[in-house]
Formats: structure tokens, C-alpha cells, sequence
């Protein structure tokens, strides 16, 4: 067991760039808490191998990650000289770990489950460019029902069913009606947004989301409250979150697993061929897509319900979309895709916390994650493969 | 745009040999209707908008029991549409000269409540008729550009910047100094979408969308307290500085101390024929249209598929920006953080517009009236609040865009739906 996994090891070059990409990121590492080195020699230092290191590997053919070795390591030195040159105080208020994790999951939760559901979705051969709606209508309707009926679960149900609801409604004009994928989901995004401002409008008026709502309860974890470090993370999390994670490994087993991932991949590939041995696209991708609503929506439901507790219209902000970049950074893999969306939960994290060194700057601040997607989107699309007919409307023959 | 594949053949043929009699037959309803959209007809975008409507009018009679009718006549008048039913005998100056002509309405008429409304649906008509062609430009090139909030953005703000600073410079110089920087700042801000499309195959509608919440944000810290942009005199308001006199379009129509039409209307006209001319008498324009019709084959017909995906990108970039320009020379005269995200808003019309208009001039044209028409009609400040609550109204405008943007999505509805009929007609014989 231990051979076979030391065999999978990267060697030789590519290891060397993969050690370089994490020195990059120590050489930062070391200047914040709780190491704090103020001599900004040690973060030049450790940059610098990192970007030997991944020069060395650029040299030996490993283009990609060798260069990402040489960019994370120049932006490890940088990042970490401004953290030498920073004020200690500054430097504890912004940077600590486990507040920051924890925030990072928060901020993750939605983006994880509109991402399952746009990998399902764009797996099937259908491009969802409605999550960003199916979002907002499971905040909208969850919170809505939470509040007449006074109970999360049916809070829940209610935005998995307008998720679902809408889901279908771009089902039937993507598949049945062969209508262009990207602007059916648009109409989606508009549909939603007037549906939910109309109601939201028409039922709370002016006053908004009353404030006693029921809300989906926090996970207490009362074992790990003394454990170091995680103790604080996971010990008192959201349900919803537990849920997100969840549903990362059942989408990962289900697709990657199971015959009925195998013939969703099999239909989003090469629709015609699928048909040939006796899968039915239409119904595959019917249930992908509304399947993709139901997950999005439940993303909302967490936003209005488990994490903000009122509602606004638009209230998900461009989230949906960044789901959808989540997805191609991600490769459609549910593993992957979670790692990304953890890394822009991360950047809405710091994007609360920096504040502190300039209040001025505050509102340039939450541009980050936006920056971040546009940079992750051009670097990593190119290489990033979608399933071959994603898009594609199938004509039965 | 996708187009139904592989419909029975008779379909759009027109005439059709009658198995059974063996002679000609007339070509059905359909046949027809198939034909018509082909050659870019109107029937469609005319049932999809009506069909819009109606549902938009169920939600109306459904949620708050009131006649929809009533309401749209509302709409109908907060639009000032009612300006046009009082016809006479007047006369209209043409601009820049003294000569006269007539004309059937009283355009000195400028403070009545209709003409005022009318003022406002027009003001609006100039920026989405720009926003609308930025989408139907990109749509041409095969591309989906959602950035024009973005773009506009980029276009308000340098225009703002321009117009503010460099006090002294002669008034024509000054505008076009403004035009031009604000229509070139939404050039590159699709451009950079359009470069990473054209590079590295970034999808444009995942680039724009990013790059227009960028676009929100910096707008946001720009006239925020402390900001860089923020005025001189109020320390504790977070708006720019006025646009100076000299750097303000001129009047057309109206009361210029309450949004009146300014010459930008005209520009906005010229804009679609730049547009057509560009499209169907340029180089440029076949090759864009090519690649939008089919890149691979464009590729092997020598055109640079990378290259008109930028060219086409900005080119769409710089009709926002040059509607967030025209907006801050011509009324607006400043940005404050609230506008950066309220008044952007319009770029998502333009959307709907495009879409509406099949993309070409004159559909931007007419769709562009529609929208501007039903946007004005139901904001708060124009919809008799006594019929119907403008918030209510101004959703129920986005909700009949949804629509619109889901039925044109979908113009093998309406082929589909008739040519059912017709199977089930033949079933029955």
C-alpha cells in the first residue's frame, strides 16, 4: 500500500516544480503569524530557491507548473517583504488562521454547491450559465418559506424546488427547443431576478426579511473545542457547510463511480454514441440540469438562511458566475473544483479582513475575488478540457 | 444564435409537391412563418414580445388584482408615449440653423407632463441603443458580451474624469476629448476580455461578468470618501466633481435643469448606421460576421479568428463606453457611488434589446424604444403610483426581459409549437 503510493509520487522535475510552488508560498508563510520573521532576507531567500527551483523545472519541459513556481515564488517575495514591512498589530488583526479558515468556508459553501451543480449540469453537454438565478431563487424561496412556515427544513425544500423549477424551465429550452444554451441561461438570470425582486417586493415590502427567521442551525462539535487549530474552525460550523462537503464527495463517487455517472459523462462526450447503446440524452441531461438547479438553489438557500439571514434582491452578487469559472478551473472535477472555490472563499476572506490597513482602500478591497477568477479563468482555461459537447444541442434521429 | 437543423424539408422551400395529388399546394402557415424568419422577419420578435406581455399581464392580474390593461396604459403614459397622440399642425427648427419644418408635434411643449416623460423614455433610448448595439456587435462575432455594464462604467468614469479636470479648454475641443477617452476606456476594457478570449480561449461571458464587478468596485472606490476622484467641496459626500459648463453636451429638447434631451440623441442614431455600414459594407464587418458564422470555416478562408474576436470585442467595448460617456456629458454631469451600480444597469437591457432586435440596426432600433419605453414607464418617478407601485413595476419590466430574452433564445419555439400543430392536423385526417 505505502510503495503503491510512494510510486505515485512526482519525480525528478516535477517534483522540483511542486516543491517550488510550496516554498513560494512558505516565503510568504514565515513573515505572517504566527512565525512573524521581520527580517525580510528569509522570505527573499526561501523565494528564490522557489523560483530556481521552478526555472529548473521549466528547463526540464515542465512548462506549466514550473512557471506557476516561478510566479508564485516572485509573488512570495513580494507579499512577503509588504508583510515584514507591515505593522505587527496590523498584521495580527488580518491575519488569523483560524478566523480566516473558518470565514473561508462561509464564503465557500454557496460557490461548492452552485459548482456540483454546474458540474453536473456542463458534464450532461449543457451549458448553465443560469446558476447565478437559481442561486438567487433558492434564497429568495428559502428564506421565504423558513419565514410563513417557521421551519429551515421546508426552508430548504422550497428553494430546492424553485431551484429545480427553474433548472427545468432551461431544460426544456436547451434540449427540447434546442435554443442557445448560453442566452437560455441568461433569460434564467433575468427570470430570477425579476420573479424574486417582484415577490420580494410584494410580500416584504419596503421593510425587508423579518429578523426572526428560522435559520438553519450551527454544527457544535463540543469534542474538538480544545483541539488546537481546529478546535475554532470546525468545531461550530453551519449544517449547510457540512452539507457542501458532503455533497463534493457524493458528486466525485456518483460521477466517477457509478454506472449513472458513466453514462452522464458518456452523454455530455458524445451524445449520439450514448444514444446508440441505449441512453436516453434527453432524460440524462433533464436530470443533470434540474439536479444542477436543485444543488445551486440549496447554495442559496445557505446564503439567505444559514449565513446572512435576510434577503436582498440580488443579493448573490456575480456568485453564480464565479461558480461557473469554478467549474473550468476545477477541470469539471468535483475535487478539484472544491479546491477552487475554497481558494476564492479564502480571497472574500481576506477581502473583509484588509480593511484594517487602509479604510480609504476598503472598497477596492472586494474586488479581489473578481480579480483572482479573471486571473485563474485566463491561466488555466487554455489548459482546462470541457467535456466535448457541452453546449451542443443534441437532435434525436 | 442557434437555428433549427434539419427540419422537414418543405420547410422554407415554399412550394411543396403534394404526395396525394401530385400538384402544387400553397405553403402552410409554417412553411411560411419559416421562410419569413429566414429573411430576418419581424413575426417573431413581435409574437415573442406580445406573448411577453401577456404573461407579464397575468403576473399583474395574478399577484395584485389589478387590470393589466390599466396598468400598461400607466406605463404607456409614465413613458410619455401619450406626447405622440396630440397631433397638430407644428413647426420643428432643424438643429445648427434657423430654417424650419413642419412638423405634426408640438415640440414647444417642453414642461407638460407627457413631453417631460417623453424627454426621460428618449434620454434613456440613447445609452441603450449604444449598450444594446455593444451586445449585438460582440453576438455577431459569435460572442456573448455581458461586460457592457462594465464597459459603460469605464466609459462614465473617464468621461467624468475628463470633463471634471483639464478646466479651460475650449468647449468642442473639451467634449471630444471626453467622448473620445470615455468611448476607448470601454474599448479596452472589452478588449481585455476580448484578448484573453482571442489568447488563451478565456469564455468572454465568465471574463466580462468579472471584469464588470472589477469595474463596479474601482467606480466605487474612485468617488468613495477619500477616494481619488471624489469632489473638492463636500468632503463628506461621496460624489465626483460637476462635469465644468463648457464640457456639456448641448440641449435639444426640455428644461435644462431637469434632464433634457441633449444632442447625444443624434449620436445614437449615427451609431446605427455606423453600425450597419461597418457590418454589411466593411471588410472588417464580413470577416467579424464570418467568424461568427462559423469560425472553423472562416479560419480556413484565411481570416484571423483570434484577431477579429479582439477587433470585435472592443469595437463593442467602445459603443458602452460611449454610452456611459454620452450619459455623463449630456445629464448626468457626475457619478456618485450609488449611480456606479444603479445607472450601469441599463448594459443589461442592452442585452435584451440585441437580443430582441435579431442584432441587426434597425431591430436595435425599434427594440430599443420598447425598453426605454418600459423601463422610464415604470420607475418611480413616472408610474402613477396610484395604479400600480413602481418597485412592483420596475421588477415586473425585468421579468418581461426575462422573457423576451427566453423566447428570442428560443425563435424554434414558435416553428415548433406550429409545426406540432400541423403533425396533429395530419394525424386527424
Amino acid at each position: 500500500m505505502i510503495e503503491r503510493l510512494l510510486a505515485r509520487l512526482p519525480r525528478g522535475a516535477r517534483a522540483a516544480g511542486l516543491v517550488g510552488i510550496i516554498l513560494g508560498l512558505a516565503a510568504f508563510w514565515v513573515a505572517l503569524p504566527p512565525l512573524k520573521v521581520r527580517t525580510p532576507l528569509l522570505p527573499a531567500a526561501i523565494g528564490l530557491v522557489a523560483v530556481a527551483l521552478g526555472a529548473y523545472a521549466v528547463s526540464r519541459g515542465v512548462k506549466r507548473i514550473g512557471w506557476g513556481a516561478v510566479v508564485i515564488g516572485v509573488a512570495g517575495i513580494g507579499l512577503g517583504y509588504l508583510a515584514t514591512r507591515s505593522s505587527i498589530g496590523n498584521l495580527d488583526q488580518v491575519v488569523v488562521w483560524s478566523a480566516l479558515f473558518a470565514a473561508m468556508l462561509r464564503y465557500a459553501t454557496p460557490l461548492t454547491f452552485a459548482a456540483m451543480g454546474g458540474i453536473f449540469s456542463e458534464r450532461s453537454g449543457v451549458t448553465n450559465i443560469g446558476l447565478e438565478g437559481m442561486l438567487l431563487s433558492g434564497a429568495f424561496f428559502g428564506i421565504l418559506a423558513a419565514d410563513k412556515l417557521s421551519s429551515w427544513p421546508l426552508g430548504l425544500v422550497a428553494a430546492a424546488l424553485s431551484g429545480g423549477l427553474f433548472a427545468l424551465v432551461h431544460a426544456f429550452f436547451a434540449i427540447h427547443l434546442r435554443a442557445d444554451q448560453i442566452v437560455g441561461g441568461f433569460a434564467i438570470n433575468f427570470l430570477a431576478l425579476g420573479v424574486t425582486g417582484y415577490l420580494f417586493i410584494d410580500i416584504y415590502g419596503g421593510e425587508g426579511t423579518p429578523p426572526d427567521i428560522a435559520e438553519i442551525p450551527d454544527v457544535h462539535l463540543s469534542f474538538l473545542k480544545d483541539w488546537y487549530f481546529i478546535g475554532p474552525i470546525l468545531g461550530q460550523l453551519n449544517l449547510m457547510i457540512w452539507l457542501a462537503a458532503s455533497t463534493v464527495v457524493l458528486s466525485y463517487l456518483v460521477l466517477f463511480k457509478t454506472p449513472l455517472g458513466l453514462r452522464l459523462r458518456a452523454v455530455g462526450e458524445h451524445p449520439r454514441a450514448a444514444e446508440t447503446v441505449g441512453i436516453s440524452v434527453y432524460a440524462t441531461r433533464y436530470a443533470a440540469v434540474t439536479l444542477s438547479g436543485v444543488l445551486a438553489a440549496l447554495g442559496g438557500a445557505y446564503l439567505s438562511i444559514g449565513f446572512v439571514n435576510s434577503f436582498n434582491q440580488n443579493m448573490t452578487a456575480g456568485r453564480g458566475f464565479i461558480a461557473l469559472a469554478v467549474v473550468i478551473c476545477g477541470n469539471w472535477r468535483p475535487f478539484a473544483a472544491a479546491a477552487i472555490a475554497l481558494l476564492f472563499g479564502l480571497s472574500s476572506a481576506l477581502a473583509q479582513k484588509l480593511p484594517a490597513y487602509s479604510e480609504s482602500a476598503a472598497v477596492l478591497f472586494q474586488a479581489l475575488p473578481y480579480v483572482l477568477t479573471l486571473v485563474a479563468v485566463a491561466g488555466v482555461i487554455g489548459r482546462s478540457i470541457p467535456p466535448a459537447s457541452v453546449g451542443r444541442p443534441y437532435e434525436k434521429q | 444564435m442557434s437555428e433549427a437543423q434539419g427540419g422537414p424539408p418543405e420547410e422554407g422551400s415554399g412550394k411543396v409537391e403534394n404526395p396525394r395529388t401530385g400538384g402544387d399546394y400553397a405553403p402552410s402557415v409554417a412553411a411560411r412563418l419559416a421562410l419569413w424568419q429566414r429573411a430576418g422577419g419581424v413575426a417573431v420578435p413581435l409574437l415573442t414580445t406580445l406573448l411577453a406581455f401577456f404573461i407579464g399581464g397575468l403576473v399583474v392580474l395574478i399577484t395584485s388584482g389589478k387590470n393589466p390593461l390599466t396598468t400598461y396604459q400607466a406605463i404607456f403614459e409614465g413613458a410619455g408615449l401619450d406626447w405622440f397622440l396630440e397631433i397638430g399642425s407644428y413647426e420643428l427648427r432643424i438643429p445648427f440653423t434657423d430654417s424650419h419644418v413642419p412638423f405634426p408635434w408640438n415640440v414647444n411643449d417642453i414642461e407638460s407632463a407627457a413631453a417631460f416623460n417623453l424627454q426621460q423614455t428618449l434620454l434613456f433610448f440613447i445609452p441603450l441603443v449604444l449598450t444594446g448595439l455593444a451586445v449585438a456587435f460582440a453576438f455577431r462575432c459569435g460572442m456573448f458580451n455581458i461586460g457592457g455594464q462594465g464597459q459603460y462604467l469605464a466609459g462614465a468614469i473617464v468621461a467624468v474624469w475628463v470633463g471634471t479636470e483639464l478646466p479651460g479648454l475650449p468647449g468642442l475641443v473639451h467634449i471630444l476629448a471626453a467622448v473620445v477617452a470615455g468611448s476607448l476606456a470601454g474599448a479596452i476594457w472589452a478588449g481585455i476580455a476580448g484578448f484573453l478570449k482571442a489568447t488563451v480561449g478565456a469564455h468572454e461571458v465568465i471574463s466580462t461578468i468579472m471584469l464588470n464587478w472589477i469595474a463596479i468596485w474601482v467606480g466605487s472606490f474612485l468617488f468613495s470618501l477619500g477616494g481619488p476622484l471624489q469632489n473638492d467641496t463636500q468632503p463628506f459626500v461621496p460624489v465626483s466633481n460637476d462635469v465644468v459648463e463648457d464640457a456639456r453636451l448641448g440641449i435639444l429638447w426640455g428644461d435644462p435643469f431637469l434632464q433634457a434631451l441633449h444632442v447625444g440623441f443624434f449620436v445614437s442614431l449615427a451609431a446605427l448606421v455606423v453600425y450597419w455600414i461597418t457590418l454589411t459594407r466593411t471588410t472588417l464587418g464580413y470577416e467579424v460576421r464570418a467568424v461568427g458564422f462559423n469560425p472553423e470555416a472562416a479560419r480556413y478562408g484565411g481570416i484571423s479568428v483570434s484577431r477579429n474576436y479582439f477587433l470585435a470585442m472592443a469595437i463593442s467595448g467602445l459603443f458602452a463606453g460611449l454610452a456611459g460617456t454620452l450619459d455623463v456629458l449630456g445629464w448626468q454631469f457626475r457619478l456618485n457611488t450609488n449611480d456606479v451600480t444603479i445607472s450601469s444597469q441599463i448594459a443589461f437591457v442592452g442585452i435584451a434589446v440585441a437580443l430582441l432586435g435579431r442584432n441587426t440596426a434597425i431591430g436595435v432600433l425599434l427594440s430599443s424604444m420598447l425598453f426605454a419605453s418600459l423601463v422610464v414607464g415604470t420607475s418611480t418617478r413616472n408610474l402613477d403610483p396610484e395604479i400600480f407601485r413602481p418597485e412592483l413595476a420596475s421588477n415586473l419590466t425585468l421579468l418581461i426581459q426575462g422573457l423576451v430574452v427566453l423566447f428570442v433564445g428560443a425563435d424554434v419555439l414558435i416553428l415548433y409549437l406550429l409545426r406540432k400543430a400541423r403533425i396533429g392536423r395530419r394525424g386527424s385526417q
